[in-house]
């Protein structure tokens, strides 16, 4: 039987990632509370929007309203990392070898690891940031479509066009596929070596969670009353074949999910906060959390894939020992 | 819960350049009302406050992939609006300034269309601030200006001492020539009372009738204020509607207001009707406001729209001593008048 120690917390949750095997619990005020020999805090930001684990799993960035970017470190500590002024930064990821991208306004910028800070003006909003597994790359959502850029090089950015505001990107693991999220309920895709087309449409409310299964074989998403889970192990990624879905509810709508570290199983957070797990091969399910006081909109499985810990809009948030 | 909040009402201001929307926003952060409003601004620049709740957004408008060329949200709002939302509790209101040159309308539409937006705010009134001075002359050469009082629920005319009242007198008439429904205040170094602009209900159905009883009346020549006319307040009371029909002394205005009237209306012709109008005319429909009669209801009907959303809902029982009649007030550029009229009319019980 699964455990839930819960942690309460008062506000939004905006992520819940395990660092260095600590659960980290970041919310909207500004605060990143930790569950590392008992209950600690410390204070990032005047209002915090974003939040990412770094590149090597080691620490927690954070962004927030008060343009400044950070990232706490194993012990707790808070180190800012970039201050740009007092626009909202919107977006974060961690790269490698230390980098750090990040969004504000039509700007997006990447920090290296010595400090030095470069910046990629575009026409639009930058929406979302990531980097590609692999080499130094950065995928850019904005409207009609994204940019790829190579920060450490001067090369010419990579377009790709879709009609229409892409709000999020990630790339697939194998880095074959770069997918957006669409201000539409829909997803977008491209397969990188030939720029052909992905729709990911059908969805009753916008996607704003997303996870790659263990290798890249499935794509777990929220925005439906199931996790909608698309098959990307072919090499024309989901065309043609139609999704899985996973913990079914009749009203309840998927608000998160978070694939496993090493098996295709998907913890799927509820707009009523209640969470389950679900098996992608035989869509059997286990409830891992009842219903709380507010949506799951953060969960994140620990290295070992044994504990998983999640937030709510609301603030309970806690970690849940699978095996109990 | 603490994240369980009715939703907050939302004012756009609108107006050019030197309208006085600085100075509004500026009474509206410091004025000792009781309330706390969070803001969204295009830049930060002149407002002289340093305060967390002010939020500096580029305006990015965004065309829906749905094919429909006026469906546009403001995509900057959605994020802004969504990351204020998750810390509730700090502001009672958001108030978003638009730049000059903005047009209204994706502003007031992504509180209709964004799902997220419109579960946690509500559009409460959209406010258009113009300088009595250079009114004529924004008319003259931009569409924008027009689009805003043509879309205002209130329309401010600042700055009234740069104008004598025959000057003031013409420019209050071309705006009603615009936007027969607006509530049109005077002012100068925008000092109205901030309740004339904030928490106005106006896009909220029953709020803006109760408070406006014969907002659609505006335009008829049977009306005259009473004592108990909450619309209109300048300093001129005792003014009369009549100069609505006068042909605006300023010959750039190309939004027309086309007022409907008739009885009773067949539910079965009405609904088809109005989605199939605002399907053909909805590019070109700013604002659409009425009162319907329906045949065999009790309660008034109430509709509003922006564009080609419309929204519906009764309102509540007809007293007895009104007529039931039913009233619709289309604002926009190139409607066709006589075909509204003929469908309108065609839609009788």
């Amino acid at each position: 039987m699964p455990t839930v120690a819960p942690l309460d917390l008062n506000g939004h949750c905006v992520a819940a990632r395990w660092i260095a095997g600590i659960p980290h619990f970041a919310l909207a005020d500004g605060t990143v509370h930790r569950l590392d020999d008992g209950h600690k805090a410390v204070e990032a930001h005047d209002g915090l929007l974003a939040a990412a684990p770094a590149g090597d799993g080691k620490m927690l960035l954070t962004a927030g309203e008060d343009g400044r970017v950070c990232a706490v470190t194993p012990e707790g500590d808070l180190r800012e990392l970039a201050s740009i002024g007092r626009k909202w930064v919107t977006a974060l990821a961690g790269g490698p070898q230390g980098a750090v991208a990040f969004a504000s306004g039509r700007t997006a910028y990447v920090r290296f690891a010595d400090g030095r800070l470069r910046d990629f003006a575009h026409p639009r909003s930058v929406e979302g940031v990531a980097f590609a597994p692999k080499g130094m790359r950065i995928g850019v959502a904005r409207y009609n479509g994204a940019t790829l850029h190579f920060p450490a090089a001067d090369g010419t950015p990579v377009d790709l066009t879709w009609d229409g505001a892409h709000t999020g990107i990630t790339f697939s693991p194998d880095g074959n596929f770069v997918v957006t999220t669409m201000q539409e309920n829909a997803l977008h895709g491209w397969k990188l070596a030939d720029g052909k087309h992905m729709r990911m449409s059908g969805y009753p409310a916008k996607v704003k969670s997303w996870s790659w299964a263990a290798k890249g074989r499935w794509l777990a998403t929220s925005g439906a009353p199931a996790a909608i889970v698309w098959p990307f192990s072919g090499k024309d990624g989901p065309m043609g074949k139609a999704p899985v879905e996973l913990g079914t509810r009749a009203d309840t709508m998927v608000t998160a999910v978070a694939c496993h570290p090493t098996d295709e199983f998907v913890a799927i957070g509820f707009s009523d906060g209640m969470v389950l797990a679900g098996r992608i091969a035989d869509q059997k399910e286990v409830l891992l959390r009842r219903p709380g006081k507010g949506a799951i909109t953060a969960l994140d499985w620990d290295g070992e894939g044994r504990r998983v810990a999640f937030g709510s809009e609301a603030g309970d948030c806690g970690v849940i020992d699978v095996a109990g | 819960m603490s994240d369980t909040q009715t939703q907050l009402p939302v004012t756009v201001l609108t107006g050019y350049l030197g309208s006085g929307k600085t100075t509004l926003l500026n009474r509206i952060l410091t004025e000792n009302h009781g309330k706390r409003y969070a803001v969204i601004v295009n830049e930060f620049g002149e407002i002289g406050i340093d305060n967390e709740l002010i939020v500096e957004s580029d305006e990015e408008i965004y065309e829906m992939n749905n094919g429909c060329v006026c469906c546009t949200v403001r995509g900057d709002l959605i994020r802004v609006v969504e990351g204020l939302m998750r810390r509730p509790g700090r502001f009672d209101a958001i108030v978003v300034e638009t730049t000059g040159l903005a047009d209204p309308v994706p502003v007031a539409q992504t509180f209709f269309m964004d799902d997220d937006v419109r579960a946690k705010t509500r559009l409460d009134a959209v406010v258009a601030l113009v300088d009595a001075k250079h009114l004529p002359l924004r008319l003259k050469d931009s569409r924008e200006a027009e689009d805003q009082i043509a879309f205002a629920d209130v329309v401010v005319v600042n700055k009234t001492d740069l104008v004598d009242e025959d000057e003031l007198a013409a420019v209050e008439a071309t705006i009603r020539a615009i936007n027969p429904s607006a509530r049109i205040h005077r002012a100068t170094r925008a000092g109205l009372p901030l309740s004339e602009v904030l928490d106005r209900g106006a896009f909220d159905l029953t709020r803006a009738l109760d408070n406006d009883p014969h907002f659609l009346d505006h335009g008829h020549p049977d009306h005259a204020c009473g004592p108990d006319c909450d619309h209109d307040h300048g300093d001129h009371a005792g003014h009369d509607h009549h100069h609505h029909h006068d042909a605006s002394p300023i010959h750039d205005v190309s939004v027309r207001s086309i007022s409907l009237r008739g009885g009773a209306l067949d539910p079965k012709k009405f609904f088809p009707w109005i989605e199939k109008t605002t399907q053909i005319d909805g590019p070109n429909i700013l604002r659409l406001k009425g009162i319907i009669a329906l045949a065999g209801d009790d309660e008034r009907y109430v509709v509003q729209g922006v564009h080609m959303i419309v929204e519906g809902d009764h309102q509540r029982a007809w007293r007895d001593d009104e007529k039931r009649e039913s009233r619709l007030v289309f604002i926009g550029r190139d409607l066709d008048a006589e075909r509204l009229k003929r469908t309108f009319e065609a839609c009788q019980a």
